[in-house]
């Protein structure tokens, strides 16, 4: 830290010799009021203790509920978190977390899409209908499917972003309009099966190798070490720039942690069927929409126009495009979604994406810590917030609990997670972090 | 100080502009130089915005014409105006709140790597950025919601100069800042100048004005009316220029409170 200062004061000393200013510029000291951080692991747990005082909770109670809930759950039926059921919860959350992943990207410009759960829908009966009853090639009626979800998000995004209708009307027209779409396509039968042994069926009951435990590994220790390598690399290049750098201990820490959670899993998976091919998969457009936010100038655009119109325009960036390619995503996901949960029940029927599939989806991404009000989130909060509601939704089907009281539980605890995001904005306003 | 021997970077010829029933400019001149700060004064309605956002390709004029470096040009969107080189910061600043401070200074221009975001040398150049400006900000890694308004003010400056520009417009840059913060930001109007950039500074404080600016141009009712060179000009001179008589409220006053004193 002090070696920085006084090469900050020596440079512009040296650039401003020429200026006849009389009295040399002040050194950009560091503010007195700036929180400096200790070096090594003792400032990390200072400043994680610091945010969580501030209300930067971050993923600390979404955690902490799941540990609660696996509790709670084993506790009352002793078979909660046997291998088989985990494995189970895997391949649940899929088709509704795909879905999160979608209400994260509208959340974050601070707008609702009400339309996914039909979305879903019409894109499930596309593809059974063309798959099954039309005997039409299953990765082209897939394609057809996807890009049909994909021409109603631009829909959606067209009359929202250059008509100006606002969004949650546009998609609430949609959740009617899409759902009879879905009714007619499948037409007076009502359902359409699921090819027997096809790739729609594979999304569901595929496991890699067949059920190989050394591909489970694999993925694992591959993971761990691509974030090691990631960090280590970020922390030496910014290092070497002269920026502040992560410390050893704090990745060794975070890795740790991560290694800690993915041998954990793994091994898991391997006392029952192995690695499903459903959780890849999400893990994986997880992980790449994470870094699409984080890492490009699109994400950036994104995080942008939620966090200000008006600054967005004036940047230069196409806000109306933002908007409709956002609403892409979120439909493109939910189309996605619907081909998981079609695979899982083995048909495309009327009810499919009705009912609670999309409010527990906006329940996952809330819960998981995106906020309501646009501008703060990512999609890793889908995956931990669907996994939060899947839990709750099997450990009270384990326990027999009636459907009616499910949804009164689901209800609560949605209601709870937008109580904690309210809380901690204002808690962050009031410690200057809005 | 200024070495107006060059030609002016900008020049405002004659420019007039209307809307609908409302002359808002007429037959306006005005022109900056390199390393100039002028001052840009006038009353509430004068048209000092309506001119500022004719340079800024907010308003295209309806008659005259601009030069830039000599030559004539159109300005007739604001990407016109910042490919010349002008950049404008608004009264509203227009910051995104979500974001920190090198997501903002970079905004619509990130620096990339292999396609991504390259946030190290984002973060190099803004903190060289604001070093060389002398601007202290706590740290460039936190949201701008954590900043002062000061702060925030010299950040929405600092975002205007990644761009490399050659004319700098400031909307009323001191209007809701303190004392400390006013002369942060007055400092920093003097090192852009320094830097060889011109400015246009618009203000309704005439202390500030006769801090920074070199030379004062003053509108009244959407027309020139007069530009003064600051170092040998008084504080009234100016005041009876932008009411349009020597006789007028501030006058009165001043002679009112005189007699009291008596």
């Amino acid at each position: 830290m002090s070696t920085n200062k006084t090469e900050a004061t020596a440079a512009p000393a040296v650039k401003e010799a020429p200026s006849q200013e009389p009295a040399a510029t002040p050194a950009p000291a560091v503010d007195p009021r700036l929180l400096v951080r200790e070096a090594g692991l003792a400032g990390y747990v200072a400043d994680f203790k610091r945010k969580i005082k501030s209300g930067e909770l971050g993923s600390v109670p979404v955690v902490l509920g799941l540990i609660l809930i696996a509790a709670i759950f084993q506790s009352l039926t002793g078979n909660f978190l046997n291998a088989d059921n985990l494995t189970n919860i895997t391949l649940w959350i899929v088709g509704p977390g795909l879905i999160a992943v979608g209400i994260v990207f509208v959340l974050l410009l601070g707008e609702i899409d009400l339309s996914l759960g039909s979305v879903a829908g019409v894109s499930a009966a596309i593809a059974g209908v063309l798959s099954a009853r039309q005997g039409v090639n299953e990765w082209l009626s897939i394609l057809i499917a996807l890009a049909a979800g994909v021409a109603i998000g631009a829909l959606h995004g067209f009359f929202f972003a250059k008509i100006g209708v606002p969004a949650f009307v546009v998609t609430l027209a949609g959740l009617l309009a899409w759902s009879g779409l879905q009714q007619s396509v499948l037409g007076d039968k009502g359902t359409a099966n699921v090819v027997n042994n096809g790739v729609i069926a594979d999304l569901d009951h595929y496991f890699l190798g067949d059920g190989d435990i050394a591909i489970t590994w694999i993925f694992a220790v591959a993971g761990i070490a691509l974030f090691l390598a990631g960090q280590v690399l970020d922390s030496r290049r910014r290092s070497a720039a002269g920026l502040p750098a992560r410390p050893m201990s704090e990745i060794g820490l975070r890795t740790g942690v991560l290694a800690l959670i993915a041998i954990a899993a793994a091994y898991m998976l391997n006392q029952s069927r192995g690695l499903p091919l459903p959780l890849v998969i999400f893990l994986g457009i997880v992980i790449v929409t994470d870094f699409v936010l984080r890492r490009t100038s699109y994400g950036r655009q994104i995080f942008a126009v939620g966090g200000g119109i008006e600054a967005a325009r004036r940047a230069g960036i196409n806000v109306a495009w933002v908007r409709i390619s956002v609403f892409m995503i979120s439909a493109g996901m939910a189309a996605l979604g619907g081909l998981f949960i079609m695979s899982q029940q083995g048909s495309a029927d009327k009810a499919l994406g009705s009912g609670n599939v999309l409010m527990n989806s906006i329940a996952a991404a809330v819960i998981g810590g995106t906020s309501l009000f646009g501008g703060r989130g990512k999609t890793w909060s889908a995956l931990l917030g669907i996994l939060v509601i899947q839990s709750i939704i099997t450990g009270l089907d384990l326990v027999h609990v009636d459907q009616a009281i499910q949804y009164m539980i689901t209800g609560a605890v949605l209601l709870a997670a937008v109580v904690l995001d309210s809380v901690s904005r204002r808690t962050q306003k009031s410690s200057g972090r809005g | 100080m200024v070495q107006l021997t060059s030609a002016p970077v900008l020049a405002l010829r004659g420019v007039s502009k209307r809307f609908g029933a409302v002359q808002a400019l007429t037959d306006v001149h005005l022109e900056v130089h390199a390393g100039e700060v002028v001052a840009l004064v006038g009353d509430n309605g004068a048209g000092k915005s309506t001119l500022v956002k004719t340079i800024a390709g907010v308003h295209p004029i309806d008659e005259g014409s601009i030069e830039w470096e000599g030559r004539e040009v159109r300005i007739n969107r604001p990407q016109d105006a910042q490919g010349l080189g002008v950049a404008t910061v608004y009264q509203d600043l227009a910051l995104c709140d979500n974001l920190d401070v090198v997501g903002n200074l970079f905004l619509g221009r990130e620096l990339r790597r292999f396609g991504t975001l390259d946030e190290v040398a984002m973060e190099k150049r803004a903190k060289e950025l604001l070093d060389t400006l002398s601007i202290r900000i706590p740290s460039v890694r936190i949201p701008i919601a954590a900043l002062s308004g000061g702060q925030r003010q010299v950040v929405a400056i600092a975002r205007a100069l990644v761009g490399d520009p050659k004319i700098v417009i400031l909307d009323e840059p001191t209007a809701a800042l303190g004392v400390e913060q006013t002369a942060q930001v007055l400092d920093l109007v003097e090192r852009l100048s320094e830097r060889g950039l011109g400015v246009i500074l618009i203000s309704h404080n005439m202390a500030d004005v006769k801090a920074v600016a070199d030379t004062v141009a003053v509108l009244r009712l959407g027309r020139n009316n007069g530009a003064f060179d600051v170092a040998s000009t008084t504080h009234e001179e100016i005041i009876s220029a932008i009411t349009g008589a020597t006789e007028n409220a501030v006058t009165r006053r001043q002679a009112r409170i005189a007699e009291v004193a008596k």
